[in-house]
């Protein structure tokens, strides 16, 4: 299995042109317009639709467009793009056709800055448009990951009609790692029954995410909790590292994730029996095994790039059964292993109690070292 | 002599919007304040003598309510017989 | 007392009918309103080209929201504004198609503004259906980007003010000068003959499209009865005598092979 080194946009553009999709628009923004770029380059080589928008409006709407033929078609942007996107994402979603659309993390919030962060989860998580929709969302911690999670993401967005992002915060979208890449896929030509094509010889097909009367409305929302409820029955994923006789858990996705295993390595070197849980699904969440975890665990800690996103969704998932203490970088700040070992060291030595908030310590150490 | 025409006004589509009785250029279409079409409008109708068949009233209509005809001259027919 | 008819002709032959790519329906829309004549003219067009059964419509956010309802062949709802984008994406991953938008002012003119002329300078192969009637209809009576100096609407209630509120725009004369355009014309609904000559334009703009001209628009003069406060006939007159001073009827893009065309 050969593998190449390359950087994580180009990687995800690539294993997307292998994954058969079909149309690419996008916009350039930092830290993902190297994924813009490779497409452009690629896709008509393909013979395929590459489009650079005037706006990640445009591109959304777009991506919207092409979704409702039945091709396989996705974006690519940051976090101030997501925003932009959000009244199209909620058409697509509404609409129920599939689109995958990449999320570069950068800090934020606002225009922030170019650094990496994880500062989206929220508001790709929770947040992604207006109205009752469930987007599917995958967090790699690697450009390996990322590659995989590319081309599951395709098949998911087709097999549950809905949108899925890969949030890759901006670290993934800018390194370079050795990567296997997977075996292209033939462009799937047969189209899904209710694709819109203008084809004759059939009656007419409409898309839309308009229903005047809200007794039809309400059918249409029911059917995405019906579906969703699929979906989290079907397409958690999670990784665990070290966790069967673990006292203390780790959690983090993505490059938090991804540091913190270094960090539990170490502490694991050190005697401590700590272990990582790294969800690879933001959406669904894994809140079941979260709340196995916490009948187990004597304490979690649960890193981010962020000021504690994925903590609400633990902490929900968690009921109380568990103490837990939050360690955040934001702004584009990158903790390192040993930021978090020392956290870790910090959750043996001093537990937390039930009733200690989260968030209380880190700010306080944050503080103390930004003065 | 000018062609005579006909035209038929579908009452399940009229809305009564009175562009046809306005720009018939022979004004053989009126309103008709007597009646009313399941939708609750004031169909248009033909009432005189004097249609050309111009075709003006369903190229004015919003609603696509109106067929058109044109009576076939008596010439044309005699024509088509003897060839 | 019922109206007598006259005496029905003999020997008739069928002059005009609805044509085929309406489905058989009443609108939505109100009494007099253009949007069923700029339907009808999109229909009878599509059927004479022989096209119905390869287009797929866009429906915008106006009072046409449920243009898609009307027609029988496909059709997509777009979020306002977006109509070029969603063409584009769609002529892109099926270039055969006949692919067509269909927008009021404020979907075209003031939150699509990028995407219109984007979509124009791009030269995509699609054609839009402007509806040009100087007021916001769906949302009751606002102002437009199109709206008249002095015009009375909702949220000009003392008449549009060019001092705080600006200068109506005038969107067939800015497409005109993107090289991606191929056909950018105005015309008007506001009476028989003036309708027909829309009709041919509508006809010329979709053969921009088939014949891989480049992009094509045809900006319609429109009424507005209700928000206008008119009856369908004032609102017509008032369209020839405001609107079309206002935004002068003519061609203001036509590449040398369309002006050779005759249809």
């Amino acid at each position: 299995m050969t593998r190449e080194l390359m950087k994580g946009n180009v990687a995800m553009a690539e294993a997307a042109i292998r994954a058969g999709v079909e149309a690419y628009f996008g916009y350039p923004i930092t830290p993902q317009s190297e994924l813009l770029e490779w497409m452009s380059k690629r896709m008509p080589e393909e013979g395929r639709v590459f489009l650079q928008a005037e706006s990640e409006v445009a591109a959304i709407n777009m991506v919207y467009g092409a979704a409702c033929t039945g091709a396989r078609v996705m974006t690519s942007t940051s976090g101030p793009g997501i925003s932009l996107m959000a009244e199209g994402i909620s058409y697509i979603a509404g609409t129920e056709v599939p689109a995958v659309i990449v999320d570069v993390v950068r800090g934020g919030p606002g225009l922030g800055n170019i650094a990496p962060s994880q500062g989206d989860y929220r508001q790709v998580a929770h947040g992604a448009g207006h109205g009752d929709f469930f987007p599917i969302v995958l967090a790699p911690s690697s450009v390996q990951e990322a590659v995989d999670l590319i081309g599951e993401a395709f098949d998911l967005a087709e097999k549950y009609r809905t949108v899925v992002f890969v949030v890759a915060d901006g670290s993934i979208g800018q390194m370079m790692e050795p990567v296997s890449l997977p075996e292209p896929r033939p462009i799937r030509r047969e189209r899904p029954e209710w694709a819109v094509t203008g084809t004759p010889g059939r009656s007419r097909r409409i898309l839309t995410s308009l229903y005047l009367k809200p007794e039809d409305e309400e059918i249409v929302n029911l059917r995405l909790v019906q579906r969703w409820r699929e979906v989290e029955a079907n397409e958690i994923r999670y990784r665990e590292y070290y966790l069967d006789d673990a006292d203390y858990v780790v959690m983090g996705f993505g490059t938090a994730g991804r540091v913190a295993l270094s960090a539990v390595r170490a502490a694991r070197a050190q005697g401590m029996r700590v272990g990582l849980f790294r969800p690879v699904s933001l959406r669904p969440f894994p809140a079941q095994a979260v709340r196995e975890l916490a009948q187990k665990a004597k304490a979690f800690l649960v890193v981010e790039m962020n000021g504690g996103q994925m903590l609400d969704d633990v902490q929900a998932a968690a009921q109380g059964q568990v103490p837990i203490r939050f360690y955040g970088r934001m702004g584009g700040m990158v903790p390192f292993p040993d930021e978090v070992l020392d956290e870790i060291q910090a959750l043996v030595d001093e537990p937390p109690t039930l009733d200690e908030d989260p968030r209380a310590r880190w700010l306080a150490h944050m503080q103390r070292r930004m003065s | 002599m000018a062609a005579k025409g006909w035209v038929e006004i579908d009452e399940t589509l009229c809305k009564g919007c009175e562009l046809c009785v306005v720009y018939c250029p022979v004004d053989v279409l009126i309103l008709d304040k007597d009646r009313l079409t399941p939708q609750g409008y004031h169909p248009a109708a033909l009432a005189k003598e004097g249609c050309t068949g111009c075709n003006i009233c369903a190229v004015v209509c919003p609603e696509a309510a109106i067929t058109v005809y044109r009576e076939v001259k008596p010439r044309a027919r005699a024509k088509a017989k003897t060839s | 007392m019922t109206v007598a008819a006259p005496t029905k002709p003999k020997n008739l032959k069928l002059i005009y009918q609805r044509p085929e790519s309406l489905v058989d329906s009443a609108t939505h829309y109100c009494p007099g309103c253009t949007h069923g004549i700029a339907h009808r003219l999109v229909a009878e067009v599509l059927d004479e080209m022989g096209l119905s059964d390869k287009t797929i419509g866009i429906a915008p956010v106006g009072c046409a929201v449920l243009a898609y309802e009307y027609f029988t062949f496909d059709g997509v709802e777009a979020a306002h504004g977006r109509a070029p984008a969603m063409a584009t994406g769609i002529k892109r991953v099926l270039p055969d198609r006949v692919v067509f938008t269909y927008q009021g002012d404020g979907d075209l003119a003031s939150i699509g503004m990028a995407e219109i002329i984007h979509a124009a300078a791009r030269g995509e192969r699609i054609t839009v259906i402007f509806i040009n009637n100087a007021i916001y209809g769906m949302t009751g009576g606002q102002m437009a980007p199109t709206t008249l100096p002095h015009q009375v609407t909702t949220s000009s209630p003392r008449g549009r003010d060019v001092a705080t509120q600006g200068f109506p725009i005038r969107m067939a004369e800015i497409l005109a000068n993107l090289d991606g355009a191929a056909y950018i014309v105005r015309r008007s609904l506001h009476d028989a003959t003036n309708i027909r000559k829309a009709k041919k334009a509508i006809r010329l703009a979709f053969e921009a499209q088939v014949r891989d001209l480049g992009f094509s628009m045809v900006e319609l003069l429109s009424t507005c009865p209700t928000n206008w406060g008119m009856s369908p006939v004032e609102a017509m007159e008032w369209v020839r005598d405001n609107m079309v001073p206002a935004y002068p009827l003519g061609d203001y893009k036509v590449v040398p092979e369309l002006q050779k065309l005759r249809v």
